[in-house]
Formats: structure tokens, sequence, C-alpha cells
């Protein structure tokens, strides 16, 4: 079990960044749902459009809990523009790769952050061009529809 | 650091009496039981010898064994024997939602030759009810199978008063007793099984080798097609070191019984107890009535059991879970999805068997550990008791 992920994977997991929820956050999105297995909840600071701080919640596996860390390090820092355009193949890139069975279904950060953008933006009014045709409501995507496989 | 194995219902070490009754069969009595010489004699001799020491654990006849290459093939080869057999009679086979995949699967593939299969549902343990059965029974019925122990939540099946509703109804009763054995007494005559699976690795044996029990005077079609080994019910060279194996595992929990139940029943309890009293949030899934002795199948709220499995591994404790996470097929547990146990909570679930090698100290050190697993789990998690779901 453990050697199903690789190393960064596995101290991201042991020893995840940034838990916790801001107590000033300026934007908090949640993305997923306990009965999928994964919900992961970001708060966000911003200052001059750049996210100043990051942290998060997450209910799911050791590939949630990891994307889930190394997600809220990659946007520490960045313009809100640049976390809008982040995807979920550039956290898994960022974290060496994850096992393929788990790509689709653990990795909520790009989502959970765009939904925190989009609380933030709904807060002071601005107007994101990545967030456009975004709703942060939206059905979540099934994201189980993966063939069978045997155990 | 400290190891703990605490997943003695997917597979146990072999004991070394086991090891060393089969040791002699490899290099030095390799015969061929077929053969006619002196060696390959030594070799048959040893197959009837265990084939009496396995049917000596279940009450049954030498006869009425037979030698598989595990517990899956023994439940394929009785579903599908009993449903060739008996096609002319009938198509019906009634089973339940929470067996084992061999036998699920098994029945799903007859599904797609013509046959159909009631799944009995179970009750918020585990159990079936008998009257259920009795209800699903139509003239078309040729086969019940229902196992003996839930091999999840360690629910012990009432075989006895379901294989009764099979007699009175002239229909063929199977159990898949691969957890029961060794687990639990068995007595296939005063229970009134017709066939029953069982598994060596589950009982401190090797790997590869399973039997089926067949009672005298059932007919069932062959499932491996070949030479005449075992008694021309089983076509393949027999894995006489598995076999002997099997045997030696057999007698010795037949002679262990009481002690086993005994001490694994009393680390079960202690594990639990100590669970809930430092451990908020944690339920029970299964009957504290009728369960296997060294089961404790326990949700953790609020968190997943993928990310507490991998945890207790860094910290050497193996235990496993029902969460789809973990799942190649991400589908979460199908037995307690049965039990309506609610899907989030199923994600949550642990299962921790303790077998002879589990001492206090084990137990002990699991409970501190999976305290501090679940506590900074928890800490993590979006979701909580304050928040709820």
């Amino acid at each position: 079990m453990a050697n199903m992920y690789n190393d960064k994977v596995m101290d991201h997991f042991m020893n995840p960044h940034n838990v916790g929820e801001l107590e000033h956050a300026d934007g908090i999105g949640t993305y997923g749902s306990p009965v999928c297995g994964d919900m992961m909840q970001i708060s966000i600071q911003v200052k001059d459009d750049k996210i100043t701080d990051a942290k998060f919640k997450t209910f799911g596996c050791g590939s949630a809990i990891a994307s889930s860390s190394i997600a809220t390090d990659m946007i520490i820092g960045m313009t809100i523009d640049e976390a809008l355009e982040l995807t979920n193949k550039q956290i898994i890139d960022e974290l060496g790769g994850l096992p393929a069975v788990k790509v689709h279904c653990s990795v909520l950060a790009d989502h959970a952050i765009k939904s925190a953008i989009y609380d933030y933006a709904q807060k002071t009014g601005k107007h994101y061009k990545g967030l456009e045709g975004f709703d942060p409501n939206a059905e979540e995507e099934d994201h189980h529809d993966i063939p069978e496989e045997e155990e | 650091m400290r190891q703990v194995y605490l997943d003695y219902s997917a597979t146990t070490p072999v004991k070394k009496e086991v090891l060393d009754a089969m040791l002699p069969y490899f290099s030095e009595l390799y015969g061929n039981p077929s053969s006619l010489y002196s060696i390959a004699a030594e070799s048959k001799d040893a197959i009837a010898a265990a084939r009496k020491q396995v049917a000596d654990l279940i009450g049954a006849g030498e006869k009425e064994i037979t030698f598989t290459s595990c517990g899956t093939e023994a439940d394929n080869w009785a579903v599908m024997g009993a449903a060739d057999a008996l096609k002319n009679k009938g198509n019906h086979i009634i089973t339940t939602k929470i067996e084992h995949h061999a036998l699920l699967h098994t029945c799903e593939f007859l599904e797609k030759h013509g046959y159909d299969v009631t799944y009995l549902d179970v009750d918020k343990e585990g159990r079936v009810a008998p009257a259920a059965l009795e209800a699903a029974i139509t003239d078309k019925t040729i086969l019940i199978s229902i196992m003996f122990i839930n091999n999840e939540v360690g629910t012990i099946e009432p075989v006895k008063e379901l294989a009764q509703i099979a007699k009175k109804h002239n229909i063929l009763f199977h159990t898949d007793a691969v957890q029961a054995l060794g687990n639990i007494a068995i007595d296939v005559k005063e229970l009134g099984i017709d066939m029953m699976s069982m598994s060596a690795h589950k009982i401190y044996g090797p790997k590869g080798i399973g039997a089926l029990y067949i009672r005298k005077g059932v007919r069932i079609s062959n499932y491996l097609h070949g030479g005449a080994q075992e008694n021309k019910k089983r076509a393949g060279t027999e894995n006489l070191a598995g076999i002997v194996g099997f045997g030696k595992a057999a007698e010795l929990a037949g002679n262990n019984l009481q002690a086993h139940i005994k001490h694994t029943s009393a680390l079960r309890d202690r594990l639990i107890e100590k669970v809930q009293a430092e451990i908020d949030h944690v339920y029970i899934n299964g009957s504290m009535k009728h369960r296997h002795p060294g089961n404790a199948n326990l949700t953790f709220e609020f968190i997943e059991g993928e990310a507490m499995l991998l945890y207790l591994d860094m910290n050497g404790i193996a235990v496993s879970t029902g969460s789809a996470c973990s799942s190649a097929s991400l589908t979460p547990s199908h037995v307690l999805s049965a039990m309506d146990i609610p899907v989030e909570r199923i994600h949550g679930t642990l299962r921790f068997t303790v077998g002879d090698m589990t001492t206090e100290e084990d137990i002990d050190y699991v409970v501190s550990t999976l305290k501090n697993v679940v506590n900074k789990l928890r800490e993590i998690s979006s979701v909580s008791s304050k928040k709820g779901w």
C-alpha cells in the first residue's frame, strides 16, 4: 500500500503543509463530498490581487491530502490570475505523479481554489477572466466513472 | 519499530509445525501420487492422511473432501458444478448481497448464461433472515449458497436454520466457510450442509490450497477437466506439499480451537473496549453476539480509511479498510453498503482481525497509535463533529 505513492506524495501526506483554516480569510471554497470519499476546503488571504496565504482542510485519502498540501504551497505567492490557471495536471506533476486510479478522483484542488477565489470575488465585487463561466455550486462531475478493475 | 499484523482474515503466517510437515514433500518425497512406484505411494499416503485431517476438522468423511487450488476455486466449482448438473431441474440460485466476490462474480457469470440469481438482503448486523430465504425459493431454485461467516464484518450467519430450509425444499445448500474454518466449531452433518468451501491459508496453512466438502450422495459437474486425480472429481497433479500443509493446519486448528477462540476473542474485545474508551465517534459494524472471534470492524467518523491505513502502515501496523479509495474499483465495500451503513461512514472503516500470534502488547500499541492517527487526520479533515458532514 505504502509503495503505491512516491516519496514526495508520502512526505506531503505524512507532513502536510498549510493545514487549517485562516482566521481572517478573504475567500473560502469547498469542493467534493464525503459520499465520494473526498472533500477539500481551502481558505485564502489576498493582498493586491496576490494570494499571500492559504490553508486547507481535507477529508480524503492519501493523495487527496498530499495534493491539497502541495496545491496550497503552489498558490501562495501567486497572483489571482495565475492561481486561476493552475490545473490538476500541474499539481500532479509537482507531486511527481500519482497512481492512475487516483488521478480522477482525489485531486480536488483546482476546483476548490477557484471556489475560494469566486468567494473572494463575490465579497469584493472584483472580476477575473479565469472565473468566467465558473459555477461553484455546479453538480460535481462524476469522477468515479472509471471502468471497474479486478481486485 | 514494532510490527503488528492485524489482518488475519486476509491471510495468516504458516505455523512452524505446518511448514515442517510440508518441507519433505518438495525435494525428498516429491513423487507424483498418480504413479505406481514406491516414492509415489508415499505421496498418495500423505494425501490420504491430510484428507482425513481436514475431514476430521468438520465432521466429514474422507471421501467427502476434494482438494482445490484455493477457496475461490471451491466456490466457483460448487456453484457452477451445481448449476450445470441441475440445469434440467431449474435455473434459479439464491445467495446474498454480502458474499465474497468469488461467489458473487461466479453468480454474475451464470446470469449471463441464462441463470436467475436472487441476492438476499441482510439486516443492519449483516445477518440473513431465514424467512427471507424461504420466501425467495421458487420451483426453479436449484442451489442456495450463503456464507458461514462474513469476511469483512465477521457476522456469523444462521447456517443451520438456512440449511434446514434448503433441505425442506429439497435444494442443495452450499456455504463458503473460508472465514469460519478454525474459528468456530463446524460439524457439517449436524448443520446439514451439502457443500462447503475451505482454504488453508486462513488457518495458518499455506496459500494455494483449498478444499470443497461435497456430502456423500451429492452429484455436481466437474469444473477442472483432465486426469483422474481426486477420485476423478478434480483434475490436475495434486499440490502435494500444500495438501500436507493444509492437513497439518487442520489438525492444529481442531486441537487448538477452544484456546484459539478464547485467545482471539479476548484480544479483540480488549481492542474494541480500549478504542471506545480512548477515541470518540467510533461505530462497531456487525453483530457482537454472532461474530468471528478475531474480528473488529470499526468506523472512525470524519476521516477516510486509506489515509488511516497508510498512517498505521508507517507505524508498522497492518489492517484493511472498506473505503472505496483503497480498492482498485473505487467502489465502497458492498458488505457495508448492504448493511445500510452511510457511504461517508464506509469510507472511514477499518477491519482489524487478530490471530494466534497477537499479544496484549500488540493491541495496546495499536490503540495508542490509532488514537494519534485518528486525531491527526481529524485535524486535517474538512468535516468534524462540530461542523457535521
